[in-house]
């Protein structure tokens, strides 16, 4: 089984890497962050067709993602930045406004400040709520009760924000070629399918919990008051049955493509080219590349701006990548354990 | 414009993805910066209820530069046409049009109307429409654009540059507005001020081109084609008023006097519809029953209604897919509306906030509802909902489709149509027998529906509405089958046509993949499966396509028809050419160039010599509270408005009142996509609430700098009518504007927050007064003035003199914003200070 | 607060999505009071300052096993070893107290699983790319001899004389040694157990983890024999306790050093408090060992007490510093960011 590239690198045909002998081609996702308009129909169809349970009612103040995370209760997730730089050519109309400073530093701080003391380190978010200060720092009015009619020019000066962009950008679970959680799991209830995609099956999954913390992306939890680990399962019965995974069926602006992963990748190159003449140069791909840590993704992203601003690491790698050497050095340990333990007999006399 | 199309109509935004795809340039103008802008090449934010302004400037752009689509607008629009010598514009005299009447705040049109039937092709005449309007916006230049709406000039021009360039004769605009647009006391002319740029741009008619209307809800289309308005009846026939004293004085009153186009056979229309009411009873002796017609006097719109409610004149109310408590403007009104009923009948999926407000709304902890005493007694009726029952939705573009049921559903959850059935079956029985003559009406309804088991054939409906040829049983092939001699019934004229050849047409489904770019075999548009309205002005006047990449129908010489890609929307043998003889009406009376079949003169009306209550052009008016002075006109607000002037509906003071500076702010309101408009289908949906779980207010980093608010921490809003509170949400996607030298801050609230449901929250729309549009009835619920304060608002009866401090530091009394006509200077006027502290 | 104009940092700050560390360091600098306490923040950018990767669901019967696992290994060592050079105080300790140590861990790793009653889904596959499956053999081919070499001590000398009593005298030893070979594995599995995460800290340690969690087990077993056994048995024991505890600090303090950004994880918070007293207590511990251990049973109690206390604190600093590198963004977005652009 430890083979070429069973553990890290690229590999060609991944189901049958997995057993699988006769299998349709590896299908998966390209979501096209550039046409995403947020409306979050995707998170509401994978939660209706999966039967996910409602994830906790708490304003996140997170610009209109109030979902937070991925998680056991939130298979697809769409964030929400909302950042002081220019989109392309977009021209935003706020040249020449009498505008001060940008809030998003001030809005930022009030979010990630409230995680910090949150449960589980944010682990939680979205699920619960969010313990926001309630006398914050900026609490004083600056001149509560002034006229409003501010004398021209009052707030202008060189602080003036003018850029502007609001990026949205679904999350779902990566599918990848070599997938941390599938390597450790215990039970053999995380399993690749013949489709190529990971799914945990519900009734092996014991809640051990190693596969959340295997996971280079944050996607994979246990569901609390269940017990049991959950992540997308790519719809894995629609594939069964040939419809699309619903959350794409369900994606209005088609931001959100499901198809054979190989004509995904074509698709998103000759994407990231049109985008890159059109003035968008900050368009790039992440997770499509079989050479990348986890051996490239099953679902993969256009995106407008580094992975780590969506919450993406920039630089995933599967643990399992290292496996040997933890073992050696394991071994090496071990060796020296009983090696101490016979002389500390063989050297003690009485 | 006036439209957040992503966020509320993100299913049909894919088609504006597809567009942007394909290179097409997307401007969205609107005060935030919401997930359409987004997406969108260019946001130009704008004070909110200054969209004429805006508008006004594109057409004195388009004008003074001649960027007009000559051609067309020669053709096809009343541009040549001379307007009476009684006429004076809103530039005369100083914002009004000539005909008003100070005492009843109302227009005589009269002045208003064509000289006769005289034209200036060189549209040189001073008192040609063309002339006229390029006087009357004249004055829109784009300084004063940046003025009142506070766009920076570069921003304006680049919109008028973007319109232009891409409209002509290769190339087409397309203009989307939603409530955005509706919502205001001069919503009408708004719309008027968009269709007026489109068709000096040739964008009418055309593919690619338009106007679109996006509503509110799924088939809102269909209930104003089949109206549940009081003022219309299907197929926006006019409800017949006590003037009418019989069928022909009505007829008359619809189709004028020796009118061209198809409303000349509105008689066809009308007495098939009364056929269809009161199928053999309707007879041309007893003028097919049309003293049957419900009369109508005035005003009696859900606003009128609810404040008769409150005065005790009013006794039992039904609501049914609507929920006033949360959903319409004056949410206080509308509860102490509902708590003074008899009756209340609520059919609804939910227990909604109006089939509870009599033991949870607001009004209970100020003590102004107690449950004990209230005396409205509540039934509330299960609906079931669209999937557990068939018929048909009618879409923005005027499409039907059918769709079919899925479930059944359960319980005592029964379809609207099973409800009215049953519930005019057994009225008719209760009735049986009475000699009462007003109970005729509905004891000689036809009401003869097909049924399958207990439940109505929605399908026989739709038989109905498209209409029968009573000599023969037969269903008709569309309106011109119709006829007044009482031989054919028809429920809308305008959906006849959708069972022809016998066959739903709505419910067919072939895929857009099976078919040209069309469609025209996926369900079926009215009228006669016409996909764009007016298509007949895509040709030029010769019937030739304006260019290849522009073509959708065209007349094809040889075989002497119009032809193309869409039905055309024209007498299909009718060639350019032709000239009527004299003394023809109605569709004989067209010309082979009068594509505007509808319209009295077959022509695109730049100017509306009759039909609306506010004026033949549009005109900058500022909205009924505003923090600033009309720049143009001493008028300050639209001088038909409908004011409601009681103590229980006041209004903040604008200019030229005093005081307006205690609410400082402008206030405006829009929907969210996670949920639906009064959150009766969404709030008390897990999936839904949790997206957007909780009422927020929505500043820009400036005012809550100002103001002391911070992010997620508490804030409310206040008006003379309402305090709200809400989590405050500070954001750069709104931005503060100058305004005649001033800094105009926005505030913004979604309003889907109610008592009942998963999440909860104060009734954002009990901020609003109630103040309509004189034509349409529609209240300006998109933009009021407010003032916003950090913390939780006062609770129980404190809350109470909270709001009469205000009004008292505001100095409102009932007469506050009600003085209509403002072009007379006030003395107060020249006494406002713009450094009052409204503390 | 002094600074109401803003935060002039903040102003220069290319994107503000994640900056909010850099934002802190500027506002606090204005005050002067709490400037000089903030450690230097690595600058980089985050949505909201979210951890991206989930922080474990693993709570303290985790490290707990960590530590009774580790125990019960070096018990069976030592117990092997003394039943093997005739030390019958120090057999009877060890094989008793690696059985209930080994009891212990069982309960905690299967209280831990968040469904217990399918802790037997463990045994369905044996899957090499995965710590825990391999964990769970390695256990499974513990286990038995543990648990034969614990009975036979505690056997009642009534059934002692029974035929299967003698079978199981005469098994204990072959048992216990057994055990004996493969609980170094059980000692230092774990630390693989850890390593292969995406949590940083743990991840990047995977070169120290196993010497640490080695070190770690044979100072509590030493320890523990210390407590249990008499002085003049105790010896190996000592010797074991010292060869774990400088092997445990030694491994620590080079992961500290050699770890980068995530050694942060371990030498701050909670972690370094708990890493600290750990450290001390192994010092003592040590210290006591080698001058009192011989003389004093109450001194060599005391020394096995404090290493027991030393290595628990390990295993719960170890586990604590990689919670803290999940939930901190930091952790993984810059040497992730510093790889790609390096």
């Amino acid at each position: 089984m430890i083979g070429d590239h069973s553990l890290s690198g690229p590999l060609d045909d991944v189901a049958a890497n997995a057993g699988h002998l006769d299998h349709p081609p590896r299908v998966g996702f390209f979501t096209d962050t550039s046409v995403c308009i947020g409306c979050k129909a995707c998170e509401v169809a994978c939660k209706e067709w999966n039967l996910v349970p409602e994830d906790g009612l708490n304003l996140l103040g997170m610009s209109f993602d109030n979902t937070g995370m991925l998680g056991a209760n939130s298979w697809r997730h769409v964030a929400f930045i909302e950042q002081q730089r220019p989109l392309g050519n977009q021209d935003t109309g706020l040249a020449g406004l009498p505008t001060g400073q940008s809030g998003t530093g001030q809005t930022t701080e009030v979010v990630s400040s409230a995680l910090r003391r949150a449960e589980r380190g944010g682990g939680e978010l979205g699920t619960s709520p969010l313990p926001v200060d309630p006398q914050p720092v900026d609490s004083q009015p600056q001149n509560l009760g002034m006229p409003s009619f501010e004398p021209p020019g009052a707030a202008t000066g060189a602080e003036g924000r003018t850029d502007f962009r609001w990026l949205m950008a679904s999350d779902v679970c990566k599918h990848c070629t070599h997938a941390g959680c599938l390597d450790v799991c215990p039970t053999g209830a995380l399993f690749r399918t013949e489709f190529g995609t990971v799914v945990v099956q519900q009734d092996i999954c014991n809640g051990c919990g190693y596969c959340v913390s295997g996971c280079p992306y944050g996607v994979i939890d246990r569901r609390p008051h269940d017990g049991r680990a959950q992540k997308c399962t790519l719809c894995y019965d629609r594939l069964g049955d040939g419809l699309e995974p619903a959350c794409a069926k369900a994606c209005p602006t088609d931001s959100i493509q499901f198809g054979p992963l190989d004509e995904l990748r074509a698709r998103a190159a000759q994407r990231v080219e049109q985008l890159h003449e059109r003035g968008v140069t900050e368009a790039r791909l992440y997770g499509h590349d079989p050479n990348d840590g986890v051996g490239g993704t099953g679902a993969f992203f256009l995106l407008l701006d580094e992975p780590e601003v969506y919450g993406l690491p920039p630089d995933p790698v599967v643990p399992t990548r290292d496996l040997p050497t933890m073992w050696k050095y394991a071994g090496i340990a071990a060796s020296a354990f009983l090696a101490a333990a016979v002389a500390v007999f063989v050297g003690s006399t009485r | 414009m006036g439209s957040n199309m992503a966020e509320a109509h993100p299913v049909g935004f894919q088609w504006v993805m597809e567009a942007k795809a394909k290179d097409a340039p997307v401007i969205h103008i609107d005060p935030r910066f919401t997930r359409t802008s987004a997406l969108s090449d260019l946001h130009v934010p704008l004070r909110a209820g200054t969209d004429i302004a805006l508008l006004g400037g594109v057409i004195n752009y388009i004008l003074s530069n001649e960027l007009d689509f000559r051609e067309y607008v020669l053709a096809y629009t009343n541009a040549t046409f001379l307007i009476s010598e009684g006429y004076q514009d809103a530039e005369d005299l100083d914002g009004l049009f000539s005909g008003y009447d100070q005492a009843t705040t109302e227009y005589d049109p009269e002045t208003w109307h064509y000289e006769g039937v005289s034209a200036d092709p060189t549209l040189q005449h001073p008192r040609c429409v063309y002339q006229i309007l390029k006087r009357h916006f004249a004055r829109y230049s784009p300084e004063v654009v940046e003025a009142i709406c506070g766009i920076p000039k570069e921003q304006f021009l680049r919109v008028c540059t973007a319109w232009t360039s891409n409209s002509g004769r290769d190339r087409t605009a397309a203009l989307v507005y939603s409530v955005g647009w509706t919502q205001h006391s001069v919503g009408a002319q708004y719309i008027r001020a968009g269709s007026i740029i489109q068709l000096l741009l040739g964008n009418i008619g055309r593919p690619g081109g338009g106007i679109f209307a996006l509503r509110g809800h799924a088939s809102i289309q269909g209930s104003t084609d089949i109206p549940t308005l009081f003022n219309l009846l299907p197929g926006y026939l006019p409800m017949p008023t006590p003037a009418h004293s019989s069928l022909a004085a009505y007829i008359e009153s619809i189709r004028g006097d020796k009118q061209k186009g198809f409303w000349r056979n509105a008689d066809t229309y009308v007495v098939s519809l009364l056929k269809e009411y009161w199928g053999e009873s309707a007879t041309q002796d007893n003028d097919f029953c049309f003293d049957y017609l419900p009369r109508i006097n005035g005003d009696h719109g859900t606003y009128r209604t609810v404040m008769d409610m409150v005065d005790g004149k009013v006794f039992g109310y039904f609501l049914l897919g609507q929920n006033p408590a949360v959903g319409s403007a004056h949410g206080r009104l509308q509860r102490l509306g509902m708590a003074n009923l008899d009756w209340l009948v609520v059919r609804d999926l939910a227990m909604i906030d109006s089939a509870t407000f009599w033991k949870n709304a607001p009004e209970i902890e100020t003590g102004e509802i107690v449950p004990e005493q209230c005396r409205t007694e509540v039934f509330f009726f299960p609906a079931a909902s669209h999937v557990e029952k068939e018929g048909t939705f009618t879409q923005t573009q005027r499409m039907l489709q059918w769709r079919e049921k899925a479930v059944e559903p359960t319980g005592d959850q029964r379809s609207e149509l099973w409800f009215f059935y049953h519930f005019g079956r057994r009225i008719r029985q209760r009735l049986a027998g009475s000699t009462d003559e007003r109970d005729r009406p509905l004891l000689d309804l036809a009401w003869d529906y097909a049924t399958h088991g207990d439940e109505p054939s929605a399908e026989d409906v739709l038989r109905h509405i498209n209409g029968h040829d009573l000599t023969t049983g037969r269903v008709v092939n569309g309106y011109l089958d119709l006829r007044a001699d009482g031989t054919t019934s028809c429920g809308c004229w305008i959906y006849s046509g959708v069972y022809a050849d016998g066959v739903n047409q709505a419910a067919r489904r072939k895929s857009r993949f099976d078919q040209d770019l069309y469609a025209l075999e996926w369900g079926w548009a009215w009228p006669l499966n016409r996909r764009v309205l007016y298509n007949r002005a895509s040709a030029d006047p010769d019937g030739k396509p304006w260019s290849n990449r522009k073509a959708l129908v065209w007349w094809d010489a040889q075989r002497r028809e119009w032809t193309g890609h869409d039905v055309p929307d024209f007498p299909k043998d009718k060639p350019p050419s032709y000239v009527p003889p004299q003394g023809a009406v109605g569709p004989d009376a067209l010309h082979g160039d009068d594509p505007f079949i509808m319209q009295s003169d077959g022509k695109g009306w730049l100017f509306a010599p009759t039909g609306l209550a506010d004026g033949p052009v549009p005109t900058h008016y500022e909205p009924h509270e505003s923090p600033v002075r009309n720049l143009l006109y001493g008028q300050q607000g639209n001088p038909t408005r409908k004011i409601y002037e009681r103590p229980d509906n006041p209004y903040n003071p604008s200019p030229p009142e005093l005081h307006g500076a205690v609410f400082p702010f402008v206030f405006t309101t829009a929907r969210l996509t996670e949920h639906h408009t009064a959150g009766g289908m969404s709030r008390t949906l897990p999936y839904l609430s949790e997206l957007q779980p909780e009422l927020f207010v929505e500043v820009s980093p400036e005012l809550a700098a100002q103001r002391g608010l911070n992010h997620l921490g508490w804030a409310h809003v206040i008006t003379s009518r309402a305090a709200v509170e809400a989590k405050v949400v500070v954001t750069d996607r709104l931005a503060p504007l100058r305004v005649q030298d001033r800094i105009v801050h926005q505030i913004w609230m979604p309003y889907h927050w109610g008592p009942v449901g998963l999440v909860r929250g104060d009734v954002v729309n009990d901020l609003f007064g109630v103040v309509v549009d004189p034509n349409v009835f529609i209240q300006e619920s998109k933009v009021a003035t407010c003032d916003i304060q950090p913390g939780r608002r006062p609770r129980g009866p404190q809350l109470l003199s909270y709001l009469a401090d205000y009004r008292r530091r505001a100095e409102i009394t009932a007469t506050t914003g009600t003085q209509l006509a403002t072009t007379e200077p006030t003395a107060a006027e020249s006494g406002r200070s713009t450094t009052e502290d409204p503390a | 607060m002094g600074n109401s104009r803003g935060n002039p940092p903040l102003a220069e700050t290319r994107d503000p999505a994640g900056d909010q560390r850099r934002r802190a360091r500027g506002r606090r600098g204005d005050d002067g009071s709490r400037e000089q306490a903030m450690v230097p923040r690595a600058e980089f950018r985050s949505y909201y300052g979210r951890p991206v990767l989930k922080p474990p669901v693993w709570e303290w019967k985790v490290p707990a096993y960590l530590f009774t696992g580790g125990l019960s290994a070096g018990s069976a060592v030592l117990a092997a070893g003394a039943d093997l050079t005739r030390r019958p105080a120090l057999r009877r300790a060890g094989r008793i107290s690696s059985l209930l140590t080994l009891l212990i861990s069982g309960y905690l790793l299967i209280a831990d699983l968040g469904r217990p009653e399918r802790f037997h889904h463990m045994l369905r596959v044996a899957k090499p790319t995965s710590p825990m499956s391999v964990g769970t053999w390695i256990l499974s081919m513990y286990a038995p001899g543990v648990g034969i070499a614990a009975l036979s001590e505690l056997l009642p000398s009534k059934a002692r004389r029974t035929t299967p009593g003698r079978l199981l005298d005469r098994l204990a030893r072959p048992a216990a040694v057994a055990s004996a070979v493969v609980a170094p594995a059980v000692a230092s599995y774990t630390a693989v157990l850890l390593s292969q995460t995406a949590a940083p800290a743990w991840h990047e340690a995977h070169p120290h983890l196993p010497f640490i969690f080695t070190g770690s087990a044979a100072a509590s077993a030493g320890g523990l024999a210390m407590v249990l056994t008499p002085v003049d048995e105790a010896g190996p024991a000592r010797m074991f306790a010292w060869y774990g505890g400088v092997s445990e600090l030694v491994a620590a303090k080079l992961m500290e050093q050699q770890l980068g950004l995530a050694s942060e994880a371990y030498t701050t918070g909670r972690a370094h408090r708990l890493r600290t007293w750990s450290q001390r207590l192994t010092a003592v511990g040590l210290i006591g060992a080698a001058l009192a251990g011989r003389r004093s049973r109450a001194m060599a109690g005391a020394s096995g007490l404090a290493l027991l206390a030393g290595s628990a604190l390990q295993r719960f600093g170890v586990f604590e510093a990689g919670v803290a590198s999940t939930k901190d963004p930091k952790y993984v977005v810059v040497p992730q960011r510093q790889r790609l652009e390096g």
